[in-house]
């Protein structure tokens, strides 16, 4: 008996931890009550666990209590990735926390299934529309279930003085334009777009990039509310990507180059000059920053937004794009939840977050406090854009979304014109 | 009670999930059956994650165990700097594998000091994209394996010629035994029960290798260097398919158990039978 326990013990260690995690609910320490009068605290899970975000957060909550003396707001910052595998369990569990973390669209409307995510449609609808349409992201059926406190858009962040050394002298328009620049850059011995394969979700980027330009804004909300990509235009789109594959626009070794983080990673090879363009979300300033010694890195940034295709049905000035934004939860007192989503939107904070690089604001409001001149280019597309198109991986169901992000990821390690894995990919194992 | 409530009921209540369609969120009322194994057995990564996973098991045995038992060998013998030695080849096990995934990719990347070591060494010819090749990409982690998990069969296996007595091998010398011979025929069969043990750790470590594979690669180029624990975190966590990655925990859970109970019946029972039994019999 004994030996066999030991066996068991250890054949099974793996297994038995990852089960416990899976089932395990997470607790969150809030008293809360319903009287508006009485006193309130209220916890609130976030990813902004590092300077500079951390402090701004800090700071907005002591400006809030001061402004509601019977709230007390309870900073829960924790690490991306960590943050994203305790929700789902929390919003399992039968103590949630009161002010959560999420992204609109798709992934909202999978956490509203759990009834733990309040509709704070009566609390809101007084004032959200004035942050324009992209705020919308956070409504599912109709009905409101969190408010975005920045937004992101997608674009090509560009070093002028690459650009300057090959010759180049405006950022391209079409695809075409783009392909003879790459060759110019090469032809001067720098390598032309850098990319984070190894992270799997900017490769998604691109392939939804050339999808939004050769669908139409129609055909593509089809698509992301029937979870289907059948459409001919999305293995166009594939094709496309393939023929732009093939020209060889990467840096050496992108297929194991991480995203983030490090200084060899594709943001920190644009900050360090490896690369002369990245396709990226807003926050790649602020993340590059930290990867150089260039203290002039930012204003050395240009930004262009993805060349139109020639023949494709989309509009060339759609985005890619989304936002983050925060939910209570069933637990929340209310009021309360609902006022202090709404002091985040307010110009005053909206000032301090963009300060720190967190994005774009969410409310137009703010446009002019945006300090990087290029990150100012991003904000005018995304405001001018006819449709707004959040990552697929956003707008779709949180697995179809990933297994999406994966089959592209995937694709890129061996590209087809056909793209029929990334095709089916979002019908596979849930 | 510990065991059952901790070890037991988990196992239970996962092959219980894994008969559903769940998504984590709301209750377990999808009932599919054996859907979940069909997805996974049908699924070509993740046959492609066992084939990886029973790769990187066979090469452990295969390449680690002959360096390992050769380099025991060698620093058993009184030589000096010995204990110097022994505590570097040891070292690399000591660190943390978040470490050692983070320095190694950052040692293997285009244009890196391993491929710069190699261009200046006349090698040039042989640098590869050697974590982004998918071809290579397996081949280029079980090397950072074997830099990591080497010291410990080699203290384990010193530990066990530290139990080899000395007399038999004089005893053998004596007799006119080459030291070839002393070494084949008197120390290896007396290391038996140690080599046993090193197997029976190497291969329930293969079979669950996540850490440094998840941290260098992902499992990626496109699923090159998947293993089944990446596979199972990447499904289950990332895609939040929970009743499918609880699938995939418990066909990694059969197939440990089903080593270990194979290897318990016929390679260990000899050992711990002869230990055990007569000396309390």
């Amino acid at each position: 008996m004994q030996r066999k326990r030991v066996i068991l013990g250890v054949a099974v260690a793996a297994t038995a931890a990852t089960v416990l995690a899976a089932c395990s609910s997470s607790g969150s320490s809030s008293t809360s009550t319903n009287s508006s009068s009485a006193k309130v605290t209220l916890s609130w899970w976030n990813n902004a666990n590092t300077q500079p975000l951390l402090g701004v957060f800090n700071n907005v909550i002591k400006q809030f209590e001061a402004a509601h003396p019977n709230i007390t707001i309870q900073n829960v910052p924790m690490q991306n990735e960590e943050f994203k595998t305790k929700v789902t369990p929390a919003l399992r569990g039968n103590a949630p926390p009161d002010i959560y973390q999420q992204w609109g669209s798709g992934g909202q409307a999978t956490q509203v299934q759990s009834g733990k995510v309040a509709d704070i449609s009566s609390e809101v609808n007084s004032w959200i529309g004035s942050l324009g349409t992209p705020a919308t992201s956070w409504q599912t059926n109709g009905k409101w279930y969190g408010v975005p406190y920045d937004l992101h858009v997608v674009g090509f962040w560009y070093r002028k003085d690459l650009f300057q050394q090959a010759g180049i002298t405006s950022p391209p328009t079409t695809i075409p334009q783009l392909e003879s620049d790459d060759a110019a850059l090469r032809a001067h011995g720098i390598a032309p777009i850098g990319l984070g394969s190894k992270d799997g979700w900017p490769d998604a980027f691109w392939w939804e990039y050339f999808a939004i330009r050769e669908c139409s804004q129609s055909t593509v909300q089809q698509a992301m509310s029937s979870v289907n990509l059948g459409a001919a235009c999305f293995t166009k789109a594939s094709a496309d990507l393939d023929a732009f594959v093939k020209t060889n626009p990467f840096q050496t070794g992108f297929l194991a180059t991480p995203a983030q983080s490090v200084p060899n990673s594709s943001v920190g090879l644009l900050a360090n000059g490896k690369v002369a363009m990245e396709l990226q979300g807003d926050w790649e300033p602020a993340a590059g920053a930290g990867l150089t010694s260039n203290k002039n890195f930012t204003n050395e940034l240009g930004w262009f937004p993805f060349p139109a295709v020639p023949g494709g049905a989309g509009d060339p000035k759609a985005v890619l794009g989304g936002g983050d934004g925060y939910s209570c939860t069933t637990a929340a007192a209310e009021p309360a939840c609902a006022q202090f989503l709404q002091f985040l939107t307010t110009p005053a904070v909206q000032k301090q977050i963009i300060g720190a690089g967190a994005g774009l604001p969410a409310n137009p409001a703010a446009d002019g406090d945006i300090a990087v001149p290029a990150a100012k280019d991003a904000a005018t597309a995304d405001s001018a854009a006819p449709f707004i198109a959040v990552y697929f991986d956003t707008a779709l169901p949180t697995t179809p979304g990933q297994n999406l992000d994966n089959a592209v990821a995937a694709w890129f390690a061996s590209p087809d014109a056909s793209g029929s894995k990334i095709i089916s990919s979002v019908s596979g194992p849930s | 009670m510990l065991f059952l409530g901790f070890v037991l009921a988990p196992i239970a209540i996962g092959a219980y999930y894994s008969l559903y369609n769940w998504d984590g969120l709301g209750p377990l009322t999808h009932f599919t059956g054996l859907h979940n194994y069909k997805i996974a057995f049908g699924d070509p990564a993740f046959v492609t994650a066992i084939e990886h996973t029973l790769i990187l098991t066979g090469l452990a045995l295969v390449i680690q165990g002959p360096i390992a038992l050769g380099i025991a060998l060698l620093l058993n013998r009184k030589f000096p700097g010995r204990t110097f030695l022994r505590l570097l080849i040891f070292a690399p096990y000591v660190l943390p594998p978040a470490v050692t995934a983070v320095m190694w990719s950052l040692l293997l990347q285009p244009g890196g000091l391993v491929d710069q070591v190699m261009k200046s060494a006349g090698l040039g010819g042989l640098v590869s994209l050697w974590l982004a090749n998918v071809h290579i990409v397996l081949y280029s982690v079980f090397a950072v394996l074997t830099w990591q998990y080497l010291g410990f069969g080699i203290i384990l296996l010193l530990a066990g010629l530290q139990g080899v007595p000395a007399e038999l091998k004089e005893a053998a010398a004596i007799d006119g035994a080459t030291p070839w011979q002393a070494t084949w025929r008197v120390t290896l069969p007396l290391l038996g029960p140690t080599i046993r043990i090193w197997v029976f750790i190497t291969v329930i470590g293969s079979l669950q290798v996540f850490d440094v594979i998840w941290l260098m690669t992902q499992g990626g180029p496109a699923g090159a260097s998947d293993s089944m624990a990446t596979y199972m975190y990447r499904t289950g966590f990332q895609n939040e398919a929970f009743s499918y990655g609880t699938a995939i925990a418990i066909i990694m859970f059969l197939f440990c158990f089903v080593f270990a109970l194979v290897y318990q019946r016929f390679a260990l029972r000899r050992d711990t039978a002869g230990a055990l039994t007569r000396a309390v019999g």
